[in-house]
C-alpha cells in the first residue's frame, strides 16, 4: 500500500445515487401532470437497465456486483424514462434503454468510457425510429378531453388496447414545444399562438422548476459545478432573448424557452454528465454554451421541436478538442 | 465512355503526379533515418544482431537488409519503437538472434587474468582496461554487457555479472489495475 | 496585517494532531546500537571516514561530503565503530544501503565544541554547515549551505519560515517551536544574514496556536498564522500563500526573491554554528497505534522500533509509516535507523488505515483537478501514465506534480492517482538514465572504430614510406 494512506471522498454510488436523489421532485411533478404511467416507464425503463448492464458486464467479463451497484444504469434508465412520452408502449421504452446500456454504453467500454451521453444516444434513436410514438405526449389532465384508469393506462402500455369508444387523439397533445413550431408554420402570431389551451396549462413551467429544484440540491452538494448549468442556461436566454426582442411576433419569450422541453433537465442532468463532457472549467463553459447555442437553433430551424438531445450528442463529439485546448496553465506557469 | 476513361486517366495521372511530388518534397534523407534508427538501438554493439555493431544494424534496416526484430537487448519495446517510427507492423524477436537477458556487465576474475589483451581489442567501447603482462579490469560503468570478450579469453576468466537493483537505479511498480 | 494569497485546491483531512502534543519532547534512552545511513540527503553519498573498531567521539565526522551537493555525517554518541556495510533503510524500495553501525559506550564523550562568530564570513560559514551536515530537515533533505547562497545577481527580499506542518498526525515541528523557539529565531537571523533577506516570515496553520504564541514571544521575525488546509506547508504552497509568488517546477525559489527553510532546519543551523553541534539528532513524531504517542528527539541512526518501544505499541499492529499519511512511505521494516528525512512514523493498524477499496473506472469528474494544489489536470496525467505515454505526461507537467495525494484523496473511483505518477515518472528517469548510457557508449565506440582506421591508415601509411625507402636504396 502507497500514500495516501486514507480518502474521503464520496464514491462514485454516492454521486449517482445524490443524482438519483435531486430527480425525485421532477418524477413526482411528472406523475402529478400525468398520472402513474410516469411510473410504470420509469419502472422497466430501471428493469431493463439493470438486467442487461448485469449481462454485459457478465459477456464482458467485468466484475458485476460492483458496477451494478454504482447506480450509473439506474440513472441513465431514469434519465431515459424521464424523456418519454408517458404511457409509450412497453417495446419504446425497452428498445431505447437497450440501446442506451448495450450500445452507447457497454460497446464503447462501459463506465467512464462511453463518449456519448447513453440515455441521449437512447432518446435520439427512438425520436429518429419512431416519431410518431415519440411526439404522442399524454395531455396534462386538466386539458385531456378524456381519461383512462390505471388499468387502461397498463392495457395501453403493454397490449396496445384502447377501451372502446376512446381514441388516442382524445388523450394526447403535442407539447407545447412542438405545437409552437406547428403553429409558426402556418403562420400564426406568437399572440395567437401562446393563446392556446396547451399554454394555458402550467404543467411545463413546474417541471422546469422540479428539475431546477433538483439541480441547486446538486450544486449545493458540489455534484456538479455551476459552469455547465449557467452557461447552458444563460445562452439559450441570451439568444431567445435577443432574437425575441428584435421580434416578438416569431420568437417566443426566453422564458418561454427555459420553461420549455429539456433545458433544465439538460442543463443539471444530462450536460453535467462528467464521463461525456469535458473536464476544465473552461472546457465546461465552452461546452454548454455550444449546447445551448445548438439546442436554440434546432428549435428553430431543426426538424424535431427539441434539440437538446442532439446538442448534447454533438458537443460530446467536441468534448476530446475541447479538453485539449483548454488546458489551463498548471501553478506557477501562468502568464 | 470516352469521357469516363479520360476522367479516370486525367484523375489517374494528377494522383500520380501528386505522389511523385511528396515522394520529392517530403523525402526522407536515407541518414537521418539511419540516425533514428540508431539512437533507438541500445549501443551494446554486441553484434548479436548478425552486424558488426548498432549503426550498421541500422543502415541495414534502413536500406531493407534486416528485419526489426533481431535486437535481443533492445527487447520488445525497442521493435514497438522501431516498428512506430519505420510505420511497419510489431513483430516478436527473432529467437535465433538470441534472448533478452537481465542487464549484465562483465567481470575479470583478475588473479586468473593472463594480461593477454584480446579482451581489450574485441571490446567494443574500450571499456576493459589494461596492457600486456598486465592485469585487466572492467569499467563497469562503461561496459554494455555485450560479451564479446568472453570468447576470446584464452583463460576464461570473464563472467557477466547481472546488475544488482540498488535505491539509485530501482524504481515505482505500475499500480493495479482497477476493477475494470 | 500581511496580506494572504490562496492556493489552488488542497483538502482538509482529519488532523489527529492532539494525541501527540501531550507530552513535551522526550528524550529516549541510548539504543544498543545505531545503524548511521551515509546518504541522507539530496546529492552524493557522503565517503566512509572510519573504519570497524574504531572509537568515535559525539559529533566526529564519520562520513565526508563527496563533491559539491553533499552533506557530512556525524557520529551521534561516542562509541565504537562495529562495521561498514549495507543494511536496510527507510526507502520506499526495501533495498538496502551503506550504513555505519555504531555501538554506544554511554559515555557521550564530545569531540571539542567550537562556537563559530555569527559575523564570519559568509562563504565560510556555508562550509562550516556543509561539513555540519545540516540538511533540510521538513523531509527533502536539500543541503542548506546551496539554499543559503544567494548567488551574485539574485536579491533575496524574504526568508520565510515553514513552520506549517499541514500533515496530519505530524507534530514535530509544533513541540520544536512550542520549546525551542529560541533556537530557531536565533537561526534565523544567522540565515537571514547569509541571506541579505530584508524580511522574514514565519508561516504556521492556525490550528497550532501554543507555537504561534511562542514564536511571537520569541521575536526576530514576523509571525503569520496560515489557514490549515493541506498542502499548505509544501514549500511552494506556503511560498504562495506568504508571497503570492508562484515558483514554477524547475525553477528556483532564491531568482524570484523568496527563500524557504524548515523551522528545525533553522534550529540546527543555530547549533552548528552558536554551538558547534553538527546535526546529530531530529525531533521525530511517533504516533498512530502506540499507547503513548508523543514526539522523542532521537539520534540520528536510532532504529525505529527502539522508538516505537517506547511509545508502546498497541495490538494490531501491522508496520509502521515514515511521514504523514498523505505522502508517507511503508518502511520495509521496524529496524530501520531514524535517518535526517524522518519527521514522523505513524504505526499502522487496520482500524486506522483501512485497506484501500478497488478501483474503479475513472469517471472524469475532474475532482482531482479541483483539489490540485499545482493546478494540473490529474485525470489526464493518469490517462498518460496508464497507457505508459510517457512523453504525454511530461508535455501535461507531470514533473510540476509534488506528489501531495490531493487527488487520490478525493477520487471516487479510489484510484490510486498518486502511484500512477511515481511509477511514470521512476519509468521516465530510467529512460533517461538508458538513453545517457547508450549515448555513451555509442560515442565511445565511434571514438574506437575512428582510431581503429587512423591505426591502420598510419600502418599503411609507415608501409609505404618504408617500401619506398627500400626502393631508393
Amino acid at each position: 500500500m502507497n500514500s495516501p494512506y486514507i480518502t474521503r471522498s464520496p464514491s462514485v454510488t454516492e454521486i449517482m445515487v445524490k443524482v438519483l436523489a435531486a430527480l425525485i421532485p421532477a418524477i413526482a411533478a411528472d406523475v402529478w401532470f400525468f398520472g402513474p404511467a410516469v411510473l410504470v416507464t420509469l419502472a422497466l425503463a430501471s428493469v431493463t437497465a439493470l438486467v442487461l448492464e448485469a449481462f454485459m458486464l457478465r459477456l464482458r467479463g467485468r466484475p458485476v456486483k460492483p458496477f451494478l451497484m454504482d447506480g450509473s444504469a439506474l440513472l441513465t434508465a431514469w434519465l431515459l424514462g424521464l424523456s418519454i412520452p408517458p404511457m409509450a408502449p412497453w417495446w419504446l421504452i425497452v428498445t431505447g434503454t437497450a440501446f442506451a446500456i448495450v450500445i452507447a454504453k457497454h460497446l464503447y467500454g462501459g463506465l467512464g468510457s462511453n463518449p456519448f451521453n447513453p440515455a441521449m444516444v437512447g432518446y435520439a434513436v427512438l425520436i429518429i425510429s419512431f416519431p410518431v410514438q415519440m411526439t404522442q405526449w399524454l395531455a396534462p389532465a386538466s386539458i385531456a378531453q378524456s381519461h383512462l384508469d390505471f388499468s387502461s393506462i397498463l392495457d395501453y402500455m403493454f397490449f396496445h388496447a384502447l377501451p372502446a369508444n376512446t381514441g388516442l387523439d382524445a388523450l394526447t397533445s403535442a407539447t407545447p414545444l412542438d405545437t409552437l413550431k406547428t403553429q409558426l408554420h402556418l403562420d400564426k402570431s406568437m399572440d395567437a399562438i401562446m393563446s392556446l389551451p396547451i399554454y394555458g396549462t402550467i404543467g411545463g413551467k413546474w417541471m422546469a422548476a422540479a428539475y431546477l429544484a433538483g439541480g441547486l440540491y446538486l450544486l449545493q452538494q458540489k455534484i456538479v459545478s455551476w459552469h455547465v448549468p449557467v452557461s447552458f442556461i444563460g445562452t439559450i436566454a441570451i439568444l431567445s432573448g435577443a432574437l425575441h426582442l428584435v421580434d416578438p411576433a416569431h420568437y417566443a419569450s426566453p422564458l418561454f424557452q427555459l420553461a420549455s422541453g429539456a433545458t433544465m433537465i439538460g442543463a443539471f442532468f444530462i450536460l453535467t454528465d462528467p464521463v461525456t463532457g469535458p473536464t476544465t472549467p473552461k472546457g465546461k463553459l465552452l461546452f454548454a454554451s455550444g449546447a445551448g447555442f445548438l439546442t436554440y437553433v434546432i428549435r428553430l430551424h431543426g426538424g424535431y421541436p427539441d434539440g437538446v438531445a442532439f446538442a448534447v450528442l454533438l458537443m460530446n463529439i467536441c468534448v476530446p478538442l475541447i479538453d485539449a485546448y483548454t488546458q489551463p496553465p498548471v501553478f506557477g506557469k501562468k502568464k | 465512355m470516352l469521357d469516363a476513361i479520360i476522367v479516370m486517366s486525367g484523375l489517374a495521372l494528377f494522383l500520380g503526379g501528386v505522389l511523385g511530388y511528396a515522394s520529392i518534397r517530403f523525402h526522407v534523407q536515407g541518414n537521418a533515418l539511419v540516425e533514428k534508427i540508431d539512437a533507438i538501438l541500445p549501443q551494446t554493439q554486441c553484434a548479436q544482431c548478425g552486424f558488426p555493431g548498432c549503426r550498421p544494424y541500422a543502415e541495414a534496416i534502413a536500406e531493407g537488409r534486416a528485419d526489426i526484430n533481431q535486437c535481443p537487448p533492445g527487447g520488445e519495446a525497442n521493435i514497438h519503437k522501431l516498428a512506430d517510427l519505420l510505420g511497419v507492423e510489431f513483430k516478436p524477436l527473432n529467437a535465433e538472434h538470441g534472448e533478452p537477458k537481465p542487464k549484465s556487465v562483465a567481470y575479470i576474475d583478475e588473479n586468473t587474468c593472463i594480461g593477454c589483451t584480446l579482451c581489450l581489442q574485441a571490446c567494443p567501447v574500450d571499456a576493459i582496461s589494461g596492457a600486456p603482462k598486465q592485469m585487466h579490469t572492467i569499467i563497469a560503468q562503461e561496459c554494455t554487457g555485450c560479451e564479446l570478450c568472453i570468447p576470446p579469453c584464452p583463460v576464461d576468466c570473464i563472467v557477466m555479472v547481472p546488475v544488482e537493483s540498488s535505491i539509485a537505479n530501482w524504481k515505482w511498480k505500475p499500480p493495479m489495475k482497477e476493477v475494470a | 496585517m500581511r496580506q494572504l494569497y490562496h492556493f489552488n485546491g488542497g483538502v482538509h483531512p482529519p488532523q489527529h494532531k492532539d494525541q501527540s502534543t501531550i507530552d513535551p519532547i522526550r528524550i529516549p534512552p541510548l539504543p544498543e546500537k545505531l545503524i548511521i545511513p551515509l546518504h541522507q540527503h539530496i546529492g552524493s553519498s557522503a565517503k566512509a571516514l572510519v573504519q570497524p573498531g574504531e572509537r568515535v567521539l559525539k559529533g566526529q565526522m564519520i562520513g565526508q561530503p563527496e563533491g559539491h551537493v553533499s552533506s557530512a555525517i556525524h557520529a551521534p554518541t561516542s562509541g565504537k565503530i562495529l562495521s561498514v556495510g549495507m543494511e536496510p533503510v527507510p526507502h520506499p524500495s526495501g533495498l538496502d544501503a551503506l550504513c555505519v553501525i555504531l555501538e554506544p559506550d554511554g559515555l557521550e564523550e564530545w569531540i571539542e565544541r567550537v562556537p563559530l562568530d555569527p559575523e564570519m564570513d559568509p562563504g565560510t560559514m556555508r562550509t562550516k554547515l556543509k561539513d555540519a551536515g545540516v540538511v533540510g530537515l521538513g523531509g527533502a533533505v536539500f543541503p542548506s549551505f546551496i539554499k543559503l547562497n544567494p548567488g551574485s545577481k539574485n536579491k533575496v527580499r524574504t526568508l520565510i519560515l515553514n513552520g506549517a506542518e499541514c500533515e496530519p498526525y505530524i507534530t514535530c515541528d509544533d513541540l520544536l517551536m512550542r520549546e525551542r523557539a529560541f533556537e530557531i529565531a536565533e537561526g534565523a537571523k544567522l540565515m537571514q544574514r547569509l541571506l541579505g533577506a530584508e524580511e522574514v516570515v514565519l508561516g504556521i496553520e492556525d490550528n497550532k496556536p501554543l507555537a504561534i504564541e511562542a514564536m511571537k514571544s520569541a521575536g526576530g521575525m514576523e509571525v503569520v498564522a496560515v489557514p490549515t488546509v493541506y498542502p499548505g506547508g509544501g514549500a511552494k504552497q506556503l511560498i504562495k500563500v506568504l508571497t503570492g509568488v508562484e515558483v514554477p517546477a524547475g525553477e528556483r525559489s532564491t531568482d524570484l526573491g523568496v527563500q524557504c527553510f524548515n523551522v528545525a532546519t533553522a534550529a540546527s543551523v543555530y547549533r552548528a554554528i552558536r554551538l558547534g553541534e553538527p546535526v546529530l539528532s531530529r525531533i521525530v513524531t511517533i504516533t498512530g497505534n502506540v499507547a503513548q504517542p508523543g514526539n522523542y528527539e532521537a539520534l540520528i541512526g536510532t532504529p525505529v522500533d527502539h522508538l516505537i518501544r517506547q511509545a508502546g505499541a498497541l495490538p494490531g499492529s501491522s508496520g509502521a509509516i515514515m511521514g504523514g499519511p498523505m505522502m508517507g512511505i511503508d518502511l520495509p521494516s521496524t529496524h530501520v535507523p531514524v535517518v535526517k528525512a524522518m519527521n514522523c512514523v505513524i504505526v499502522k493498524s487496520e482500524a486506522l488505515f483501512p485497506k484501500a477499496l478497488d478501483p474503479m473506472p475513472c469517471i472524469r469528474c475532474a475532482r482531482c483537478a479541483e483539489s490540485c494544489p499545482a493546478e494540473l489536470q490529474p485525470q489526464e496525467l493518469y490517462w498518460f501514465a496508464k497507457a505508459k505515454n510517457f512523453g504525454k505526461a511530461q508535455e501535461y507537467a507531470l514533473f510540476d506534480c509534488i506528489e501531495c495525494g490531493c487527488c487520490s484523496y478525493v477520487c471516487p473511483s479510489h484510484i490510486p492517482l498518486v502511484q500512477y505518477y511515481r511509477y511514470a515518472k521512476s519509468e521516465i528517469w530510467a529512460q533517461e538514465r538508458e538513453k545517457k548510457a547508450s549515448d555513451l557508449a555509442r560515442l565511445r565506440h565511434e571514438f574506437r572504430v575512428e582510431r581503429m582506421e587512423r591505426d591502420k591508415r598510419e600502418k599503411a601509411e609507415r608501409l609505404a614510406q618504408k617500401s619506398a625507402q627500400a626502393k631508393e636504396l
